[in-house]
């Protein structure tokens, strides 16, 4: 009866074993995965921007590194886990496109992967193995009855973190 | 301010689905005339999507597809998509390239290139129409391209829409070849301060 549950762009969602949390083609998002080895409760979020405070409209915090985290963190502990046992993996920030002159929106990729590097650090979750970077997409699972979080790619193989 | 997009009348949009018609349409004669097929074209869909959704339209976030990617300069800046399944950007390949049908199974640079080029050649046309239409100097940047998942191509568009809101208006017109061959989308996705400028220069604005 393990479900797989859908993760949509600038969404979140929590779940526990046995469980699997998926977002599909992520470009510049990054994939945030949250999980608690004991409890086997995690959530996975699929963020688009780096920092809610930059932003004109900020109505979906699931959009935003700095918002979202902190819902998703508070939601699974409130199903159980604890929070210094919480560790994180990550996944996506890559750059799609490559033009001669690179501007700053082009590099919103990196700039997500930082971000959200730098929220993990203030809020002391550990990040545990990280797969980011480059110019392709990745489709994201995070398995909650292991942890394992498997990063599938088009024509770079696949990797479980 | 971006979410004016959801409050946008009927003939508002009536007045964005022939912006779409008159970019499609020349594109699509532009890229009949490179092939030398017939094409065949949708009338244009406008929709204000929630971000998350506009994947779906070609097939969900993890369809394969290739994405020639062009900003649009002027004063109503946004972007331009053409998108099109993997195999439809093969058959293109085949075809401007002089193979025979199936050949192509991976890019070399020289095949990017032609994509590429294919995909100035459309977006100079549909701007050159939309320049027209509503009397705006609309000119493209050069193109990039990329074979990958949907989602992660139409990434690069939403985040820069997802500074403004949390929706996106997005034009989007399907193409076919009478033997479907190939078939693919022309995507005009306006910044969201662009769409003001655009109901103005064609008389809509209220």
């Amino acid at each position: 009866m393990a479900e797989l549950i859908k993760v949509g762009m600038a969404d979140y969602k929590v779940g526990r074993n046995p469980d699997s949390l998926i977002s599909y083609g992520l470009g510049s998002c990054v994939g945030i995965a949250l999980f608690d080895p004991i409890t086997k409760v995690g959530g996975l979020a699929h963020i688009m921007l780096p920092d809610s405070t930059q932003a004109r409209s900020a109505d979906n915090p699931a959009k935003f590194a700095d918002t979202a985290l902190p819902l998703m963190l508070s939601e699974i502990i409130k199903m159980g886990a604890v929070r210094s046992r919480i560790t994180a993996k990550i996944a996506g920030g890559a750059q799609m496109f490559t033009f001669t002159n690179t501007t700053d929106i082009m590099r919103v990729g990196e700039r997500n992967a930082e971000a959200v590097r730098l929220i993990l650090k203030k809020l002391e979750i550990r990040l545990v193995a990280e797969d980011t970077g480059g110019n392709y997409g990745r489709t994201v699972e995070l398995k909650l009855d292991t942890g394992i979080f498997r990063v599938k790619t088009i024509d770079k193989g696949e990797k479980e973190l | 301010m971006s979410e004016d997009i959801l409050k946008l009348s009927p003939l508002q949009l009536d007045a964005l689905r022939e912006i779409g018609n008159v970019g499609a349409g020349n594109a699509a004669t532009a890229l009949s005339q490179l092939i030398n097929q017939k094409i065949d074209m949708t009338v244009p869909e406008v929709s204000i999507l929630p971000l998350g959704e506009v994947p779906e339209v070609v097939g969900g976030p993890d369809a394969m597809v290739a994405g020639v990617y062009l900003r649009v300069f002027g004063p109503a800046p946004g972007s331009i998509l053409f998108l099109l399944p993997r195999e439809s950007a093969f058959y293109l390949v085949d075809m401007l390239m002089g193979r025979t049908q199936g050949e192509t199974q991976l890019l070399n640079s020289m095949d990017e290139s032609a994509l590429m080029e294919i995909g100035n050649i459309l977006a100079g046309a549909y701007l050159n129409a939309l320049s027209h239409f509503t009397k705006l100097t609309l000119l493209p940047s050069i193109p990039a391209l990329a074979i990958d998942m949907a989602g992660a191509i139409l990434s690069v568009i939403l985040i820069q829409i997802g500074q403004m809101g949390d929706h996106a208006l997005v034009i989007e017109t399907e193409f076919t070849t009478d033997n479907d061959g190939v078939k693919g989308h022309f995507f005009l996705i306006p910044d969201p301060g662009s769409l003001n400028t655009i109901l103005t220069a064609i008389g809509v604005k209220e």
